[in-house]
């Protein structure tokens, strides 16, 4: 009698099961008022970043054009992209109640993000180990390690929310009371693809044009 | 589940309250917690007005006196009146708008408890080694060179109590979107509710850039870097813009709330509907948006140049147009009312004009020139405490008086509250009225000390007796609600006689599950329109049915606790710049967070589904919700 844990056919399965019910409503709402102020937070870093932009305390010390490769970033951009789509993927498949495309299409997606974050993780290590370019080396750093950190933070939990889902539910299949969950984890997941694409203009194509 | 009183032992009831997911129960939660550290500042601030009694006391040091100051600003603000506003928000708003529960029920339990931990992590600093010295707006160029552990109690305190105010921020937004009866459309809101609204979205907005100031502030003194430390290229005006980007929103997330209490109560004791009610909502939203337009106004002697100043002089000045808008509202809502003096009312009376006086001088200080003269000067001291005490206590007083039979099922003392009001309110104006004219002659704020013979001793002196004034009728109340909570009293649902809004067709406290039929909402004022067409109860919206309900919950309080827990590794991780710290610190940083995430994914993996009350049950319970019993 629980309209939550309900089983279901494709036939009967409602067109948007993420707001079908009243908690997937509010789920939804209060998800997207999250992601506003997500935005906020992110805008926060982006200032710092231009402002403290190729402060460093000396000469010596690297700046944004010496470091920067855009090759690396362009292959790390890509990737997160398609991330994007193949979450978009899952989304439609869980629209048409086709469980296992679901569950296949939001694995390969933690796939592409676990890449995205290990290439991240090598980025990082390159910049300490050959430029001498820590967190503490400057208030450039500083700001760079935060602002691009924060988002890999982000990358990093909803890694470990998408995969949590993917786990818990793979027995159960789809309801109406795991469908919100999956969409706005989904949600989240275009947030900081979106982030990304900001960080991938303002951080490193300005970093290097100008 | 009966409503018939069941005794229950003590350490159930703790128990209730550590689990508990509804916003009543929280609403008493936030109104404990709040009244404590409001109590806990109030006793700062005493201590503050003791050592400038006379010249050259010596009460309290230097440093001590810093970290009074500090720490009663920075409780007034985020740990008492918030929290306080919380409360009533909580009590009330679900009520208003016809709802069973918040949107988020296991969110509100997690935002009170972040809260209630970032306090008792910022107040443990009095005990580990000295509280916080920088001000409550703690300028990094200052608080980067503070010695010892304060300030990284500050951050961490703040930050973890932020992100409480975050999340409750958002519950109440998509809980107004979301939740409302039928019928209950936006412009059918009663005015607390849209003020709740508008600032909860100024929540939204102003707390990131507080939160990421915040955080680099942590990561400057405790993980090395460099963001503020101009040595390696940083600068501290970043803080002080993100600072004010919040604090100026923030004294408006405080006096919204406050704003909509008096729309309440004078309406209800003007026995006349509110003037001028869609202008109040526009200058509602009006004023949230202007806010976030003049944050620079808090820096015109910092040096961001005259073009600058000059168009945030201007904005601050706009402000008190809508402002100006609501003062005409109440008082036009009174005129030609039958206007019956109750303890609420005499509250709102006496906001009015001390809100205006604050708001005169808000718009002198706007005068980017004339800024200059009394920038940092007890005239400032004497400005906000005009607008946050006449206005936000205030209210806060007023609704507690007011809300306090729904809250509780009892009356507090007329009597006693008017003893309240009288020492309150006299004490508050010879406290910060006198201070102007300090201001004027230059007296600096946040001075331990100052010396004799200069035409200071006097109103310092007059000051400080107010504050003597304030304290005495603080107690007051505190004997009205011992008072109150003892005797046997039970209230009816409507108890001042006057309700207009929806929270007062139900029974005081209201049942658990609020309504037991949603209400059809056909009018603003709904329950004042129903009673004027000889109706007994709200017409329901829907036929008798099973009630889906939230369970309660631990997980919240332990969520909380694990990022207290982590709050102090990060302090005492080796790499922080006291050079205190130990390889612990990083092990119990990583347990702290390991705790707070885990539990969230705990509660991810367990269904909660939450339980039906089954119609039957509803059926023969006595207390009918959204009826006269
Ligand atoms: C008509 C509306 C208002 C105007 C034009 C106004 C203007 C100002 C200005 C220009 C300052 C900075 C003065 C300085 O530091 O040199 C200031 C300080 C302050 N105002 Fe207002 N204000 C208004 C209303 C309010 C309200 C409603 C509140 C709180 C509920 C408030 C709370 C404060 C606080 C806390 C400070 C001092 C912050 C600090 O330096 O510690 N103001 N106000
Ligand atoms: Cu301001």
């Amino acid at each position: 009698m629980n309209l939550l844990e309900q089983k279901f056919t494709p036939e009967t399965w409602p067109e948007h099961p993420e707001t079908y019910t009243q908690e997937g409503k509010n789920k939804f709402i209060g998800f997207w008022l999250f992601l506003a102020g997500e935005t906020v937070l992110f805008a926060s870093l982006f200032a710092t970043y231009l402002a403290l932009k190729d402060s460093v305390p000396n000469s010596d010390h690297a700046l944004a054009a010496d470091i920067y490769s855009l090759e690396l970033v362009f292959i790390m951009t890509a990737i997160l992209l398609t991330s994007s789509l193949t979450s978009v993927y899952a989304i439609y498949h869980m629209r048409n109640y086709n469980f296992k495309q679901m569950q296949l299409w939001f694995f390969i997606t933690v796939l592409l993000g676990l890449s995205f974050l290990a290439l991240e993780i090598y980025e990082f290590t390159h910049y300490v180990y050959e430029y001498s370019f820590t967190f503490g080396s400057s208030a450039f750093s500083s700001a760079y390690y935060t602002l691009v950190g924060t988002h890999g933070a982000h990358v990093c939990f909803g890694l470990g929310w998408i995969t949590a889902l993917i786990i818990r539910n793979q027995k159960r299949g789809l309801n109406l009371y795991n469908a919100p969950k999956y969409y706005v984890a989904s949600l989240y997941w275009h947030f900081i693809d979106l982030v990304w694409v900001f960080i991938f203009s303002v951080v490193y194509l300005m970093g290097m044009l100008g | 589940m009966s409503t018939i009183a069941v005794r229950k032992s003590f350490l159930s009831t703790v128990w209730e309250y550590l689990t508990t997911v509804d916003h009543k129960k929280i609403a008493h939660l936030y109104l404990g917690a709040g009244g404590f550290f409001f109590l806990l500042g109030g006793l700062e601030a005493l201590f503050i007005r003791i050592q400038l009694m006379k010249p050259q006391n010596n009460f309290v040091n230097e440093q001590l006196f810093n970290e009074l100051m500090t720490m009663h600003g920075t409780t007034m603000i985020f740990l008492a009146a918030m929290p306080l506003l919380f409360a009533y928000m909580n009590a009330v708003v679900p009520l208003q708008i016809g709802a069973r529960d918040v949107a988020f029920p296991f969110l509100n339990a997690l935002g009170f408890w972040l809260f209630f931990w970032g306090g008792i992590f910022l107040n443990l600093s009095w005990f580990l080694g000295g509280a916080p010295d920088a001000g409550w707006t703690s300028y990094a160029s200052l608080s980067l060179a503070s010695e010892g552990h304060g300030i990284d109690f500050y951050t961490l305190g703040i930050q973890i109590s932020g992100f409480g105010t975050l999340m409750s921020g958002i519950n109440f937004l998509a809980t107004i979107i979301t939740m409302r009866a039928p019928g209950m459309s936006f412009m059918r809101m009663p005015l607390f509710t849209w003020t709740t609204f508008i600032a909860s979205s100024l929540i939204l907005m102003a707390f990131p850039p507080l939160t990421i100031s915040v955080f680099y502030l942590i990561f400057d003194r405790l993980f090395n870097s460099a963001i503020f430390d101009v040595t390696l290229g940083g600068n501290t005006i970043i803080w002080e813009h993100f600072f004010w980007i919040f604090g100026h929103p923030e004294v408006y997330i405080l006096i919204l709330p406050a704003f909509g209490i008096f729309s309440e109560i004078i309406p209800t004791f003007s026995r006349k509907r509110l003037f001028g009610y869609s202008s109040m909502v526009f200058a509602t939203i009006l004023i949230g948006f202007l806010g976030f337009m003049v944050w620079a106004h808090h820096m015109f002697t910092t040096g961001l140049g005259n073009v600058a100043n000059a168009i945030f002089a201007v904005a601050t000045m706009a402000i008190a147009v809508p402002t100006g808008i609501k003062i005409f509202n109440w008082l036009l809502t009174m005129w030609g009312g039958s206007i019956k003096i109750t303890v609420p009312m005499i509250w709102a009376l006496g906001f009015i004009p001390s809100f205006v006086m604050g708001g005169v001088t808000g718009v002198m200080q706007g005068i980017a020139p004339l800024d200059y003269q009394l920038h940092d000067t007890y005239f400032i001291v004497a400005h906000f405490h005009y607008v946050i005490i006449g206005g936000v206590v205030f209210a806060i007083f007023a609704a507690a008086h007011f809300y306090w039979p729904k809250m509780f099922g009892k009356m507090l003392s007329e009597k006693l509250g008017y003893v309240t009001f009288a020492f309150f309110f006299v004490g508050f104006h010879m406290t910060f009225f006198v201070q102007h004219f300090l201001g004027l002659m230059g007296m600096p704020r946040r001075v331990a000390t100052f010396l004799p013979g200069q035409g200071l001793d006097l109103y310092n002196f007059i000051s400080s007796l107010g504050a003597i004034l304030m304290t005495i009728g603080v107690i007051v109340l505190l004997v009205n609600i011992v008072i109150t909570s003892m005797s046997k009293q039970q209230v009816a649902n409507d108890p001042w006689g006057d309700g207009r809004t929806i929270e007062w067709a139900l029974p005081s406290p209201p049942p658990y599950y609020n309504f037991k039929q949603l209400p059809l909402v056909r009018g603003q004022d709904t329950w004042w329109l129903e009673k004027m067409e000889g109706n007994k109860e709200l017409p329901p919206a829907e036929p008798l049915q099973d009630i889906h309900m939230p369970k309660g919950s631990i997980l919240p309080f332990f969520i909380a606790l694990g990022l207290f827990i982590a709050g102090f590794g990060a302090m005492y991780n080796p790499l922080n710049q006291v050079g205190d710290g130990h390889p612990m610190g990083t092990v119990v940083l990583i347990f702290g967070l390991a705790m707070t995430f885990g539990t969230m994914l705990l509660r991810s993996l367990r269904d909660d589904l939450g339980y039906y009350i089954p119609k039957e049950e509803l059926e023969d319970d006595d207390a009918k919700g959204g009826k006269v019993s």
